[in-house]
């Protein structure tokens, strides 16, 4: 696939001398959905705000379809769409008069239409005559969401789009960025709940004090880094791990009743043909097994502690 | 040019100004009957005739041209500062449009709102006063030159502040003193000849005046030197807003 955000060297002190990005290479490739992941202050929110012109880069250049941020922002500017993490929302105007407003602001003809559709996808219709004030903080970040949506943007940046919004009302975004990625938006977006990149990402990206330590496809990075777990019930509980047993490195669990065995799936070989038949020469037997797969959760909290 | 960001822009901000048309309209027309009931009446009864032009007739070109002057400093400066401050700004940074649409939405508001202003000041005063234009063209160029110079005032004014006091500080203690100590109630002529000297190094001496002399033909200093100090002023401004879009100034991290 093309890729249409292209980032390279992209790097930022701010004033305070702070350095918020070292060096930065990345691709977005066009109609994908990428999740940027990374703890509190790694960076994600200074690399989106770069992108959509709200802060000034350091170093390094951006481009989007083709077009430079800085020189030619005009075009670059007009197919981005842009959720920002912190809820600004102004409070005298009304639902459709902000939304309206950011349509305008790039530069779109007025499309009662366009914004209507929006408004209702993001159950926002019954409350388009209503001031923003009088919203509650997930309300207002719908909103947030349908200026962004005003204009068609043709890729759009979520920072954190579920922040803060109830188990139900995050399905309904996720339905609303699946249907957008079907029509061919690109979609990137930062968030802290692992399961939302595990179930809505094709693409991961995580980025740790500044460094993007690495990117990825969800499901190659799962298969890649994923440890596998096998689990297996004893039929006799076990004071210790029997010493022949050493080698696999075993671990009890269950109060004895349960031996765990851990693996990596990326290995030529897991090791467990050898485990079952040293089990069986130590008369070590069991009434049951099963095993379980590593979560993205559990990579990425691996990733970011061993560091880059 | 992406005339409907500019058009948007402009917009919002005269909703904002339709929202709060007591604060905006009506209480800048009721502080002006004041002035006319306390130095119009109080004070015209006393000085009966400036140059040969009754006193209440004379304050009104100074009058409005106060009104002019802190009204587009404080809705311009307003205007910018208020999107800054609750973080809305986000919006105006990452839209596909260019700094002179953003001074030409929100400027274009402010002197628009302060324009509208001094001809219902004009008119009030009309309640008052017999009113006489000499050079009504003037007039107008006057009106709009200072109403687009300081909104353009005001814009930066309301980029430099951090806090609300900072964006009250300069209406207070610059604006308001200099457009009394600058001939809005009294002539310069009839100052002691040091503060004559001195009050010329006040450039809002040269707007009023110019102001003064659209209405009646009599002025504190040339016409021309008037328009020039106006048109100085225009410039610099300009020259400032270039900069602070340049350098992203208190906009860009
Ligand atoms: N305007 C600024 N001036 C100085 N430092 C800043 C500024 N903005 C952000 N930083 C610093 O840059 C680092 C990265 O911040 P950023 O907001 O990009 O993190 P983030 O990954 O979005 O974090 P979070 O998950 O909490 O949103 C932080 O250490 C932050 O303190
Ligand atoms: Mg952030």
């Amino acid at each position: 696939m093309p890729s249409i955000i292209s980032v390279s060297n992209l790097s930022k002190t701010y004033a305070s001398g702070f350095q918020a990005l070292k060096p930065i290479n990345l691709e977005i490739r066009q109609g994908e959905i990428f999740a940027l992941l990374g703890p509190n202050g790694a960076g994600k929110t200074t690399l989106i705000s770069i992108i959509c012109g709200i802060v000034s880069p350091s170093t390094g250049a951006v481009t989007v379809d083709g077009r430079d941020i800085v020189r030619d922002y005009r075009a670059a500017r007009s197919m981005i769409g842009l959720v920002p993490q912190e809820l600004h929302t102004d409070s005298f105007e009304s639902v459709w008069a902000t939304v309206s407003f950011s349509r305008g602001l790039w530069g779109r003809p007025a499309s009662p239409g366009h914004i209507g559709k929006v408004l209702k996808a993001l159950s926002l219709w019954d409350k388009k005559d209503n001031k923003i004030m009088t919203l509650s903080g997930g309300m207002k970040r719908r909103v947030m969401i349908a200026k962004a949506l005003a204009h068609e943007p043709q890729i759009l940046f979520l920072d954190e789009p579920t922040a803060g919004v109830d188990v139900e009302l995050r399905k309904d975004m996720w339905g609303v960025v699946r249907s957008l990625r079907k029509s061919g938006v690109t979609i990137i977006l930062t968030t802290h709940y692992i399961e939302e990149a595990e179930e809505m990402a094709d693409r991961i990206g995580i980025i740790n004090k500044g460094e993007l330590i690495l990117v990825e496809d969800k499901a190659e990075l799962m298969r890649k880094l994923g440890k596998k777990q096998l689990t297996l019930h004893l039929a006799a509980k076990l004071e210790t791990v029997p010493p022949n047993l050493a080698a696999h490195r075993l671990t009890l669990a269950g109060g004895g009743s349960e031996l765990i065995y851990t693996y990596d799936t990326r290995g030529e070989r897991t090791g467990i043909t050898a485990l079952l038949s040293d089990l069986n020469k130590a008369g070590v037997r069991f009434r049951d097994l099963h095993t379980t797969q590593s979560s993205l959760e559990d990579i990425f909290v691996d990733l970011v502690r061993r560091g880059p | 040019m992406n005339w409907r960001a500019v058009q948007a822009i402009y917009a919002f901000e005269m909703a904002r100004t339709g929202r709060t048309l007591l604060q905006s309209i009506i209480s800048p027309v009721i502080s002006t009957s004041l002035y006319f009931v306390v130095f119009g009446a109080a004070i015209g009864a006393r000085i009966t005739e400036i140059d040969g032009v009754s006193y209440g007739a004379f304050i009104v070109p100074g009058l409005i041209m106060m009104m002019l002057l802190t009204q587009s400093t404080a809705n311009a400066s307003f205007g910018i500062y208020f999107p800054k401050f609750v973080g809305t700004i986000y919006e105006i940074l990452s839209a596909p449009i260019s700094y002179i649409e953003i001074v030409l939405g929100y400027v274009g508001a402010a002197a628009t709102k302060s324009i509208i202003l001094g001809l219902i000041i004009l008119a009030t005063a009309g309640f008052f006063v017999p009113l006489h234009v000499e050079h009504p063209v003037w007039m107008l160029a006057f009106l709009v030159l200072t109403a687009v110079t300081f909104s353009l005032f005001g814009f930066i004014i309301g980029i430099w502040a951090d806090g609300f006091e900072k964006l009250q500080v300069i209406p207070l203690l610059v604006i308001t003193p200099l457009t009394f100590l600058g001939g809005s109630f009294y002539s310069i002529s009839v100052l002691p000849p040091v503060w004559q000297t001195v009050s010329l190094f006040n450039p809002l001496v040269y707007l009023i005046s110019g102001f003064r002399w659209s209405f009646y033909g009599i002025s504190d200093v040339g016409v021309g030197i008037s328009l020039g100090a106006t048109l100085l002023f225009l410039a610099l401004c300009l020259a400032i807003v270039w900069w602070i879009f340049r350098t992203g100034y208190r906009l860009k991290a």
